[in-house]
């Protein structure tokens, strides 16, 4: 069984619906290393965000999140520091890529309004209940199902394949934060 | 209790003898198609893979490669192939779009659960498959455990009637729906009904593809003597139909007259509730038009645009791209013809390659430019320029645009 997902608090950066993997991660971002294409990020919906946020931080945004590619935004979002996504409504593929890469998502029915940029806003994904310390309001929602709490408690997918024997052990954790590409041949 | 075609199919492939919305089922992938992008970013080789035989690599959406990164990408997925004895290798040559390719070698079988990485990959659904384009973590494991799990959606059910009327197509279906209904977001798309059969598969898979664009997780059509007749050309066989029950519980099943549609432009930014009727858009000058991508650089595609194109010239100060869906396409309009007829009109053909769908390598857009794309995403910035404007439509519609110079009905022009 997995490490249990503990309850996460930080600070709220609200954003609206519909934002697309194009808006977090542009192709021409995909040119570049991690770090360089992270500073791309909502960088035409609120320029110069990736500057503010801190690590620990939420993102909270409206319907539809992540609609678009299968480019992996969660690394951008680790990369940044951000400890947990929440969303009135997440696209599937990109609630997916979230998951994999151990990254916490929540789905929270009004979560635009319940949170304002800046509160500072408690998820515990296990038992979906979710609060808000600014307002001292908290509510609670749909935990995340047991086969996507293992994934998320044991770090994402990567590890727990390393932890399996289909990939090395040392390189799992650098690959998921994009601090190494290893060629096909050393690997082998 | 009935189950919709994408609950039947994954109950028979969960072994499981109901499988209903909201349930969460754990599958085998029969078919895992990596891409050359899987292979640029983050690859490290696996030590072991579940089964060499289900797995495909596609080197399509930056090929031949432009960049170094890129370049190491191709040699990644080469050395990869080598190592496992993958026999299913579309290296540059061979190659294709991913989606195109997948269809023209019949690897997508219905009754089947087929993943890649490309976001697209619900196009497979036209041949009754769970196809599902998923994030590279997430086929990296995939590729080596051979299996993953779903949270299944509820269904929408599209239930066709009529014909399509001449110079509309899948694209305008599409379009319609996305115009009408808006966004399906966590929700699978079905598509049927007796206007189905008018449908050739090209627009099948048009229509399938863009499921992505309204945020749906799986779009499926069912089995009919078109797509048998299809599969059977491709030598496709001994497959088990996934076909919805009378019963079934849809979320909606809505009804969408052929006889009825004309052709359709999306606004830039999303299909979603942004879309008219080609005869309802303002006369928007265009600097750019492409006819491509997986959704629309079929030889289908490229046919009709060469009839509009033949002995007509692409306006002046318009750049026309084609880019054909794979190498196959590619010979075969060759041979055909069509590529004659569009490079004499002025067109650019290109490679096959994703290239100008994602801004990627090429095509790409400048601020302040206009561009009228039959690709498959509108969305701001995606083919370079935030401050560029995209409008989508069918190809018939693009080329038609390109010889008036602005946006134009292609019933016009014939
Ligand atoms: S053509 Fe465009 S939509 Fe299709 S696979 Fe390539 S990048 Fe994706």
């Amino acid at each position: 069984m997995s490490p249990a997902v503990e309850p996460i608090t930080g600070r709220a950066w609200v954003f609206g619906d519909s934002l697309n993997t194009d808006a977090m991660y542009p192709a021409h971002a995909m040119k570049l290393d991690l770090a360089e294409a992270a500073k791309h990020v909502f960088y035409q919906v609120r320029p110069g965000w990736t500057d503010l946020v801190q690590p620990g931080d939420i993102v909270v945004a409206g319907k539809n999140f992540g609609v678009g590619s299968s480019r992996p935004v969660a690394n951008l979002f680790q990369h940044l520091g951000v400890a947990a996504l929440i969303a009135e409504e997440f696209n599937s593929l990109f609630l997916r890529n979230a998951i994999n890469a151990g990254l916490p998502a929540l789905t929270v029915p009004g979560a635009t309004t319940f949170f304002s940029d800046g509160d500072t806003a408690t998820l515990d994904v296990t038992t979906g209940r979710y609060a808000n310390e600014s307002t001292g309001v908290e509510e609670r929602t749909a935990p995340l199902p047991d086969l996507v709490l293992d994934i998320i408690g044991n770090g994402g997918v990567l590890p727990m394949l390393a932890r399996a024997g289909y990939l090395p052990e040392a390189v799992a954790g650098l690959l998921l934060n994009g601090a190494v590409t290893i060629s096909a041949t050393s690997a082998a | 209790m009935g189950m919709t075609m994408i609950e039947k199919l994954l109950a028979r492939k969960a072994a499981l003898p109901l499988v209903q919305a909201g349930d969460t089922v754990v599958v085998d992938v029969d078919m895992c198609v990596l891409i050359d992008l899987q292979f640029a970013t983050t690859w490290v080789q696996p030590l072991k893979i579940a089964d060499p035989d289900r797995v495909t690599v596609v080197m399509d959406h930056a090929v031949p490669a432009p960049s170094l990164k890129d370049a190491t990408g191709g040699t990644h997925a080469r050395a990869f192939v080598k190592a496992f004895g993958i026999e299913r290798f579309y290296d540059v040559g061979r190659h294709g779009i991913c989606h195109e390719v997948i269809a023209e070698n019949g690897l997508a079988r219905p009754g089947e659960v087929l993943a890649c990485t490309d976001s697209h990959t619900c196009a497979a659904g036209a041949y009754n498959t769970a196809a599902r384009g998923l994030g590279p973590v997430e086929m990296y494991a995939i590729l080596c455990t051979g299996s993953t799990w779903f949270q299944v959606a509820p269904t929408v059910r599209y239930e066709l009637t009529g014909r399509l009327p001449e110079h509309v197509s899948g694209k305008d279906v599409f379009l319609h729906i996305a115009a009408t209904w808006g966004d399906a977001t966590n929700q699978n798309l079905e598509y049927g009904g007796p206007g189905l059969a008018s449908v050739p598969m090209n627009d099948r898979r048009t229509i399938a593809t863009q499921g992505a664009e309204v945020s749906a997780d799986f779009s499926t059509f069912g089995v009919d003597d078109v797509l048998r007749s299809f599969l059977a050309e491709r030598g496709v066989t001994g497959f088990e139909a996934a076909d919805a029950d009378d019963d079934a519980t849809y979320l909606d099943v809505r009804a969408v007259d052929l006889d009825d549609l004309e052709p359709y432009v999306a606004r830039p930014g999303t299909v979603s509730k942004n879309g008219v009727p080609v005869s309802q858009i303002e006369r928007r000058r265009l600097d750019q038009a492409f006819i491509g991508s997986c959704a629309n650089g079929q030889l289908e595609d490229l046919r009709i645009a060469a009839e509009i194109l033949d002995g007509r010239q692409v306006a002046p100060g318009v750049r026309l791209l084609v880019t054909p869906a794979s190498q196959q396409v590619y010979r075969e309009a060759m041979r055909a013809g069509y590529l004659q007829s569009l490079a004499d009109a002025g067109a650019v053909v290109t490679n096959s390659t994703c290239g100008a769908c994602f801004g990627y390598h090429m095509g790409v857009l400048g601020p302040g430019e206009v561009c009228l794309t039959s690709s498959t995403r509108n969305f701001t910035g995606r083919m370079g320029s935030t401050e560029a404007e995209i409008f989508m439509a069918s190809p018939a519609t693009v080329a038609a645009s390109a010889v008036a110079g602005y946006i134009t009905d292609p019933r016009s022009l014939t």
